[in-house]
């Protein structure tokens, strides 16, 4: 990786933080998703995609990537500063986060030199969105048992079966797809092999599913006969579960290499900090209830602490022990925290905590009770709070398998 | 929202802790911490030594005093790794004494007193009466001052920890109607003055003292216009002290306990592969990171006006929370040898209840902190 030039990167910076302070448009006249979970309606669509497109255009999107995927062959540190200056300008999400997140930087490591040609590029530019088929409606956690069959047939497979769960499913021109290629293995994981699978193709049908929010979000594919090309294999035949794993580690984070941005703007502790501080009840302000108060002190604390576990990852002999146990825990400290926080919120308002979006009289129009039933997305997507603790006490802390 | 700290870490504070982590372990192993309660003075004059010999006493006292000018931020390693083994000893009320005479004390006293403390002396600070409410500046005891001009004191400390090796002792009155520090040394106290208490956490030796009788010269007053800043300094620090303690032993206590869970079988499998103790022993271990996390935090800001007391108490709070827990679920993964007196679990779970006990519980300091952040 090339050095920094801390004036360069201070130019960069500043480049940025005024691109962003021009650029961002905060009230787009239309509720805008707080998660790339949350992509309901083609309006949202089409306004994130363009958003992304144009942070891409700028420069400050794929900034660490290789110029020749259509990256900005910069050092990451360019990449965090065009984050920073998103985030303080509050930027909009970034909307194609598989692609960006996990899909892309899986490519960029293992993928073929073909694959990262024909692909990167476009996810980065969101003209083609990425949408991820693991989950299957009878697995889930035990995702080593997928049932989805892909057959080889000359230069491509056919598959059959369904993926569910499916986020931006509606929309998505790829998938990363784990399908059964050998049923028979005597280990579960040996038959299971990783594709780059096009979506807008015969055979591939995709239904939206109703959230509990209400909204349309994910959906159900099913494939029928559908064509996956045999040069969308990563890694080898019956390799997939090893790819599968990797993919993962780099959607808890646990793994850098992402493309950059946020693909989420989760109300945190100071959000609900400021709602209680302008939440008042019986004419006083809630935050004179000793009640509230102590609840309120234990969430800034919480949120501190995982600041402050984030900055201590960087101070070798302060994680020496286990050096693994933060990365691997802080999917379930930070998502289980904002389930909790996003409660405390809607129960902070009271009376009017009953009401739901739309409602002209509910407490900014509903949005905490809403964070609050989005908020399970973290906390059961991308591995539940469950199937997290059994990794952190398995491979953290050195407890046998459940 | 205020600044509410951030981890920083210094070589120095890098080198105490990979030197406190070895000689802890060596020194105190659980075989002698047990052996050590049942002594009389309670901990190793041998180890006591060498940790004088060692400057640890010294760390945070100013080089114009004898000792080597760092700050309470390379104290918190060398206080954690102590906790974590369990360890006893005067370290933590002498380097507490220390603090209260470098903010309050006069010129004479301090130069009197500071270095015999950096080159070993023991010694303890006085504060706690039976009806505290862990505000230092709320006092019962009196000093009145005679015809003669010399000090006359009354009422009855508690809790005053080594109090029967310490050289010297501060004790907070009120005097005039204010609060006051005033120094004792043993010589001061008449026979029967200190009486050993029973307490929970029996690695620790404490004292009451009736102060009674006691007669000093006006010279062994702190400075009056430091007195309120001492001793909001003693409680930051007791606290932030305090808190090294409990992340060192809430660390100890989650690896007893996974040692058992890895290796304990019933019903043909070994224990911990039990959710309901691995998913509660994954709470106590992220409990614990994020302790440990506020513990660095307060260390690094201590000295930061504002910041160093949010981070102070947001550290003992959390160090309370995760270490009264995590000993907690040890005796009760223990089964029924955690009901026994062999299981090292009940000496984490004395010491949590101990610290809370002392300078503020959780809930003291999250109202605090309500106070202060709202
Ligand atoms: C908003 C959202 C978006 C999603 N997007 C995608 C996507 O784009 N692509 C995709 O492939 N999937 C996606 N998922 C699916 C997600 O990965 C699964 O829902 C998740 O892995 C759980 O699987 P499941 O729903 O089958 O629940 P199950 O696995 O059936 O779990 C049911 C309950 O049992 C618990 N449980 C299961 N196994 C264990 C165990 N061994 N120990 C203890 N408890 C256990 C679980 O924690 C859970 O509480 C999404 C889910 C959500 C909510
Ligand atoms: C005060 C006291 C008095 C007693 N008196 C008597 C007496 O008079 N007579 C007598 O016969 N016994 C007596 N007992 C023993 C008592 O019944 C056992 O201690 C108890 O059944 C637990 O067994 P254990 O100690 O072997 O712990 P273990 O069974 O080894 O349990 C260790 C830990 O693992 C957990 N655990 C074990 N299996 C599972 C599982 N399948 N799923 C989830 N968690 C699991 C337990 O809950 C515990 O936390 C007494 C115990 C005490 C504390």
């Amino acid at each position: 990786m090339s050095t920094v030039d801390p004036k360069d990167l201070a130019a960069f910076a500043e480049q940025a933080d005024a691109w962003f302070a021009q650029n961002v448009v905060r009230d787009p006249g239309f509720m805008l998703p707080l998660t790339f979970m949350e992509v309901g309606t083609d309006t949202q669509f089409h306004f994130l995609r363009d958003w992304q497109n144009k942070v891409w255009e700028a420069g400050y999107l794929g900034a660490a990537w290789p110029k020749a995927y259509g990256g900005g062959g910069l050092p990451q540190a360019f990449q965090n500063a065009a984050t920073r200056a998103m985030r303080k300008h509050h930027g909009p999400i970034m909307l194609n986060a598989i692609g960006l997140n996990w899909a892309g930087p899986l490519i960029l490591e293992m993928g073929s030199e073909a694959q990262k040609a024909a692909y990167l590029k476009g996810i980065l530019s969101a003209e083609d969105i990425w949408c991820q088929g693991f989950s299957e409606p009878g697995h889930g956690s035990d995702l080593g048992s997928a049932q989805t069959r892909a057959v080889r047939n000359g230069d491509h497979y056919v598959v059959n079966g369904s993926k569910i769960w499916t986020t931006l499913g509606r929309y998505a021109g790829y998938m990363i797809l784990l399908a059964r290629t050998d049923p028979s293995t005597e280990r579960k994981y040996d038959g299971l092999s990783f594709f780059l699978m096009p979506m807008k193709a015969p055979g591939i049908e995709t239904v939206p599913i109703r959230k509990l929010t209400g909204e349309h979000g994910f959906t159900q594919t099913f494939f029928t006969d559908a064509r996956a090309p045999a040069d969308g294999l990563v890694g080898p035949e019956g390799g997939g579960w090893k790819v599968a794993m990797r993919t993962l580690e780099y959607e808890r984070g646990a793994r850098g290499g992402q493309a950059g941005g946020y693909v989420s703007v989760g109300s945190n502790a100071f959000d609900v900090f400021d709602l209680a501080q302008r939440t008042t009840r019986g004419g006083r302000p809630v935050l004179e209830d000793p009640l509230v108060a102590d609840e309120m002190v234990g969430f800034l604390m919480e949120i501190q602490a995982l600041t402050l576990n984030g900055q201590r990852t960087q101070v070798p002999e302060l994680v020496a022990d286990r050096p693994q146990g933060i990365p691997l825990a802080s999917k379930l400290m930070g998502t289980e925290m904002s389930r909790r926080l996003n409660d405390f919120a809607v129960r902070l308002t009271g009376a009017r905590g009953a009401y739901y979006v739309d409602e002209p009289e509910a407490a900014d129009n509903g949005l905490w009770a809403r964070n609050y039933l989005n908020s399970f997305s973290a906390t059961i997507g991308g591995g539940t709070s469950q199937i997290q603790a059994n990794i952190v006490g398995e491979h953290v802390l050195g407890l046998p398998k459940s | 929202m205020k600044d509410l700290g951030r981890i920083g870490f210094s070589e120095d504070q890098a080198t105490l802790l990979e030197v406190a982590t070895d000689l802890c372990q060596r020194r105190a192993p659980v075989a002698t911490v047990r052996r050590l309660m049942e002594d009389e003075l309670g901990h190793d004059p041998a180890v006591w030594t060498e940790l004088g010999d060692l400057g640890w006493l010294g760390v945070a006292i100013p080089e114009a005093y004898g000792g080597s000018g760092l700050g309470l931020a390379e104290v918190v390693p060398l206080v954690e790794q102590m906790g974590r083994r369990l360890m006893a000893g005067p370290f933590v009320s002498t380097t507490l004494a220390a603090q209260a005479l470098i903010t309050g004390g006069t010129e004479d006293q301090k130069r009197e007193t500071l270095p015999r403390i950096a080159a070993g002396e023991a010694a303890t600070l006085a504060l706690a009466e039976l009806d505290t409410d862990w505000e230092l500046d709320a006092i019962g005891c009196t000093a009145t001052r005679r015809p003669d001009g010399r000090l006359a004191l009354s009422g009855r400390k508690i809790l005053v920890t080594d109090a029967a090796e310490a050289r010297r002792i501060l004790v907070s009155v009120r005097l005039d109607g204010a609060p006051a520090l005033v120094l004792l040394t043993p010589e001061d106290l008449p026979s029967g003055a200190l009486r050993r208490e029973t307490v929970i956490d029996e690695t620790r030796r404490s004292f009451a003292l009736a102060l009674d009788g006691i007669v000093l010269d006006a010279d062994r007053l702190l400075d009056p216009d430091r007195v309120g800043v001492a001793l909001e300094h003693i409680h930051l620090a007791a606290n932030l002290l305090a808190a090294a303690d409990m992340v060192g032993g809430t660390q100890a206590c989650i690896d007893y306990t996974l040692d058992y869970l890895r290796t304990r079988t019933q019903f043909g499998k070994v224990i911990g592969a039990y959710q309901a103790l691995k998913h509660p022993m994954v709470d106590a271990y992220t409990r614990y990171e994020q302790a440990r996390s506020h513990l660095y935090s307060a260390a690094h800001c201590f000295n930061e006006q504002g910041t160093g007391e949010i981070a102070v108490r947001m550290a003992k709070a959390a160090a309370d929370v995760a270490y009264s827990f995590a000993a907690d679920r040890s005796i009760q993964f223990h089964g029924g040898f955690g009901f026994t007196w062999d299981c090292d679990a009940q000496l984490y779970r004395r010491r949590a209840i101990w610290h809370a006990a002392q300078f503020g519980d959780a809930a003291f300091h999250r109202k605090k902190l309500a106070r202060l952040l709202f």
